[in-house]
């Protein structure tokens, strides 16, 4: 039986599918049971799609001026 | 494993060659933001890191012809990125511990969670409940958001350049690694840093 301890140091990894299926096993039934832990690695996973977010809301798609005249420059090359 | 380059980049590849116009600007677009934020943890000013993405653009046509597939246009891209970002942040004075990973930091992270356990293992200071348990609720909390933003420049950069590469941009273990050489493990390690710090960032604003 793994500990809450050692569920939070895998949490990475069971979240990257890296674990071994013995581990993995662990980690599901170690969570089945325990609704601290359950709680922690949504938190986790809630931070990882917030930031996500980030990525998501921050991008521009103006490109500047002076790449666009390198293309065509080049281009004509 | 990384994400294989497809016929479509090849395609693209030759669509670029050709003097595309369209293709060259939607290619930019794709990643241009992504870019920037990437040099952003190499190097701390706004306009220095435009200048190495819009430099990186024009090393990528130069050596376009050469692209000839082995890996994704993406990955080939912020290869040629990361060379010249961490060029200029040495430049700057400033090296990027990929490999070190004992600094004081993590040794303080490590009891701050050490702390939060028995001896046996099991929690001793348990995460309470958040006010707010949904992506959707916390957007609208900018107190939470500008703190995880915060978070997230205040991270040993090293830290900070996988989870913006993993979480912030959703790229995959294997691309992360490829792009900034390091192993899976190390990878991991880094990651795990970076998103157990800013679930505690968070923590502070939206714990009930």
């Amino acid at each position: 039986m793994l500990t809450c301890r050692e569920v939070v140091t895998l949490a990475t990894d069971y979240a990257d599918a890296r674990l071994p299926w013995p581990a993995r096993l662990q980690m599901r039934l170690h969570l089945a049971m325990c609704a601290i832990c359950r709680r922690y690695l949504e938190q986790l996973a809630l931070t990882t799609s917030l930031l996500r977010r980030l990525g998501t809301t921050l991008d521009r798609t103006e490109i500047p001026p002076s790449l666009r005249e390198a293309f065509k420059h080049r281009s004509t090359e | 494993m990384d994400q294989r380059s497809t016929g479509t980049d090849i395609q693209l590849r030759d669509q670029l060659l050709a003097g595309d116009e369209t293709a060259f600007e939607a290619l930019v677009a794709a990643h241009y933001g992504a870019m920037l934020r990437f040099v952003r943890t190499f190097v701390s000013r706004t306009d220095v890191a435009e200048e190495v993405v819009q430099e990186t653009w024009l090393a990528v046509l130069k050596g376009l012809p050469a692209f000839a597939g082995r890996s994704s246009l993406k990955t080939w891209i912020f290869r040629i990125l990361a060379n010249r970002a961490r060029t200029r942040a040495v430049r700057e004075g400033r090296v990027i511990p990929f490999a070190d990973l004992g600094s004081p930091e993590d040794d303080a992270l490590d009891a701050d969670m050490a702390l939060r356990f028995s001896a046996g293992g099991a929690w001793s200071q348990p995460p309470g409940p958040w006010e707010a348990d949904t992506p959707e609720s916390i957007l609208l909390r900018r107190e939470a958001m500008n703190r995880l933003q915060a978070a997230l420049e205040t991270l040993p950069p090293a830290q900070r350049t996988v989870v913006t590469l993993r979480d912030v941009e959703g790229w995959s273990a294997g691309e992360v690694c490829n792009v900034l050489e390091i192993g899976e493990t190390n990878q991991r390690v880094l990651l795990h840093r970076a998103r157990t710090r800013l679930r505690r960032a968070l923590e502070g604003v939206l714990a009930r």
